[in-house]
């Protein structure tokens, strides 16, 4: 079974939710939607205060080049357009409605018949994706369409579709895959049309089986569309792991998927390209998981954005005692929640709730050199160099260590045995030596 | 005589005259030819080479006077006005007396006014923190008590209080060198006037959020109530951004603002206890309670 060749960890899977099918979520009584919950510019609002809005309404446009559109994910009023705390717990700007009821816009096509015929054509596709704020669904956020356009001079020949799901404990890509499977495949057609190009793999780790049986089955229908069985290996959902263990090329340091003539998309983005195209439906709903060892429950759940955390906390029965820490996305990659009054946004894939005993540090001890962050790291850097040059505050050294191409997995921290924060003080080199090139330009 | 020992001694001696000589005409060619006044006011600096004057180090500052010959926008934090004088008189030159400076805390946000309400164990760095989170105290402009001011001063003038998590910077020992300033991503440091005998007025608080949102993360906010403002004869206070700011040079210390501000704001340092007044007593009692935090 292919997978990546240099670093990388596999951490215990915990993927307790992977049998839950995918439930609706009821609707929130207020939903918090933040202007920015994509990479790139924040979103202008267009609603004021009173405005009555329907699901599906364009209520925020995208502002610059990288940057996405935002739809009200509930019908209701406006209740006000006001500063919110986001996961960080700075505050942020968003668009607070009341709801009532859920009258959705004439325009989207509600119905669940499958379609397969495309009668757009490239261009008009990505204008599309565009139009109905698609972003990647894998955390990244990254505005769909810009992915899609491809620099002149340059050409892809594959197009790979993520549906690796190497986090641990989330099951949302895998149950879409289940559930959604064909819905998704027809996406991945869409894109494989608005790319121009004739082979898509789809990379699935091989602890989905049934999803790549189902997939396998299906993409029989559908050609040039293939599907490749990967090893259980984190971070392979990393896009440059990724590429690496399913066509073998390597995208340098500092470039782009795109110099090596592939495009990656999550599965995720693949089903709501489909929903954005073919239904006419916006990008305001998605699967978020919840989970964790001490829930009265587990489950998936189609989620509309600006939905609370803690309506999902309450539908799996309640936060358990002993909680320690409420991680948004998965336990490698995530971040913990400062508040669970947090609204879902486009980018959670998943909320896991970890007992106080796994969610806590173990003792920072001195580094012994034993080069095991060196091992584990999927980019090939030395994170235990880098870390340490990051506490003497070295930043322009740091710049040639090619820091930038840290991808933040936390593979790093994950294996020290002496517990030291590589990945905190590496993210804060990250950060300063990017002000550092940014001052330059 | 044992010849093989004159031999010797004459080549040896050959050799180290013609090197001489050439040591001599390689040292006529490479001459550095240095102002031997740079060596004298080098050796008048503290030698910390701390930065606070705004060069790399003490004898880049000396350099910098001796080609300038002329004192104006040269000062030694460390060494103060008593330092700059006696180069100026070794250089025959003038220097214009400063008001000497310190560094000054803008956060009262310690654990009692404004309690933890998560937990955080990664990297102990204000500079991460800042970076990936609002802060322990949900506070996003509020000390984050980690103490990268601590590690980044030469002069061991700031340390931790650990009943406040709050750092606190000595009278004696800061020589306003400005390193913690930059050293804190907030910003919550300032360099102020030291006033008359260490007496200061200031805003305890840098939180550009609205009163009521300030307020809810710390009770010592400034809540941009704009009494304060009205109060101040002297208009040495602004308001911009639900913020007050007293502007050292004009505040005369006449203490106005600290009686009226509703949240105890605004700090009085070092200043005598008040007269007993009937109709201030209140006041006195949050003035003083002001100053044992400090």
């Amino acid at each position: 079974m292919k997978t990546f060749k240099i670093g990388g960890v596999h951490p215990e899977e915990n993927k307790l939710s992977s049998h839950n099918p995918i439930e609706i979520l009821p609707l929130p009584k207020v939903a918090s939607i933040p202007l920015s919950q994509h990479l790139g510019a924040p979103a202008l609002p267009l609603v004021e205060k009173g405005a009555k809005v329907k699901v599906g309404q364009l209520i925020a446009k995208a502002q610059g080049f990288i940057s996405a559109n935002i739809h009200a994910s509930v019908s209701g009023t406006v209740a006000k357009i006001d500063d919110i705390t986001d996961t960080s717990g700075y505050r942020r700007k968003a668009i607070i409605i009341n709801v009532e009821g859920d009258e959705w816009d004439e325009s989207i096509d509600r119905s669940n018949e499958l379609k397969k015929d495309i009668t757009l054509d490239a261009k008009q596709i990505i204008e599309k994706i565009n139009s109905m704020g698609v972003v990647g669904l894998g955390g990244a956020t990254f505005p769909t369409y810009v992915k899609m356009m491809i620099p002149e001079g340059k050409k892809a020949d594959v197009l790979i579709i993520n549906g690796v799901e190497c986090e641990p404990y989330l099951t949302s890509d895998h149950r879409l895959m289940l559930e959604k499977g064909e819905e998704m495949i027809v996406g991945v057609t869409i894109l494989m049309k608005a790319l121009n190009v004739n082979k898509a793999i789809i990379g699935i780790e091989s602890n989905k089986m049934d999803a790549i049986q189902h997939l396998a089955d299906i993409v029989k229908k559908y050609k040039g569309v293939e599907i490749e069985p990967l090893k259980v290996r984190y971070p392979q959902g990393g896009e440059k792991q990724l590429i690496k263990a399913l066509i073998n090329r390597e995208v340098p340091s500092g470039k782009l998927p795109i110099d090596v003539g592939c495009v990656v998309q999550n599965v995720g983005t693949a089903f709501a390209v489909y929903e954005a195209v073919q239904k006419n439906k916006p990008l305001f709903e998605r699967v978020v998981t919840i989970t964790g060892k001490n829930l009265k429950k587990t489950a998936n759940f189609m989620v509309r954005m600006g939905t609370p955390v803690n309506d999902l906390i309450e539908a799996v029965g309640g936060l358990p005692e002993n909680t320690g820490k409420i991680i948004n996305g998965g336990p490698m990659m995530g971040k913990a929640l400062n508040s669970t009054e947090t609204p879902i946004v486009k980018g959670s894939s998943g909320i896991v709730i970890m007992p106080e005993i796994n969610a806590c540090r173990i003792e920072t001890l001195n580094c012994i050199r034993c080069a095991k962050c060196v091992s584990v790291c999927p980019m090939g850097l030395e994170p235990f160099f880098i870390a340490a040059l990051s506490e003497l505050l070295k930043f322009p050294e740091i710049e040639n260590e090619s820091v930038m191409d840290c991808i933040e997995c936390g593979s790093c921290a994950y294996i020290c045995p002496s517990g030291r924060p590589l990945l905190d003080n590496i993210r804060l080199a990250k950060n300063k030596v990017g002000q550092i090139i940014r001052n330059r330009k | 005589m044992n010849t093989s020992f004159l031999y010797a001694v004459l080549s040896l001696s050959a050799l180290g005259a013609s090197a001489a000589v050439i040591l001599y005409f390689v040292a006529q060619k490479f001459k550095v030819i240095e102002d031997p006044r740079i060596d004298v006011v080098a050796d008048l600096l503290p030698g910390a080479n701390c930065g606070g004057c705004g060069f790399a180090g003490c004898r880049n500052m000396a350099e910098a006077i001796v080609k300038k010959e002329n004192m104006d926008g040269f000062l030694c934090p460390p060494g103060g006005n008593e330092t700059m004088k006696k180069i100026a008189s070794d250089l025959g030159l003038e220097a214009k007396e400063t008001e000497p400076m310190i560094a000054v805390l803008r956060c009262n946000g310690s654990l009692a006014n404004a309690p933890q309400k998560v937990k955080y164990d990664g990297a102990t760095t204000c500079a991460y923190v800042h970076m990936l989170f609002a802060g322990e105290s949900g506070c996003p402009y509020g000390c984050i008590g980690l103490g990268d001011c601590v590690t980044s001063c030469l002069f061991d003038a700031i340390n931790i209080d650990p009943v406040t998590n709050l750092p606190v910077i000595s009278n004696e020992k800061c020589v306003a060198c400005g390193a913690c300033v930059k050293a804190c991503p907030r910003t919550i440091i300032e360099l102020r006037k030291k006033g008359k005998k260490d007496r200061r007025i200031f805003v305890s608080c840098i939180n550009k959020e609205k009163g009521a949102v300030a307020k809810k993360n710390c009770s010592v906010a400034c809540i941009g109530c704009g009494k304060c403002v009205k109060v101040c004869k002297f208009d040495a206070i602004t308001m911009e951004n639900n913020i007050a700011y007293i502007d050292f040079n004009k505040c005369t210390l006449c203490r106005k603002c600290v009686e009226e501000c509703p949240t105890a704001a605004i700090h009085e340092l070092n200043f005598p206890p008040r007269k007993p007044k009937s109709e201030t007593a209140d006041n006195n009692e949050t003035a003083a309670e002001t100053k044992s935090e400090n």
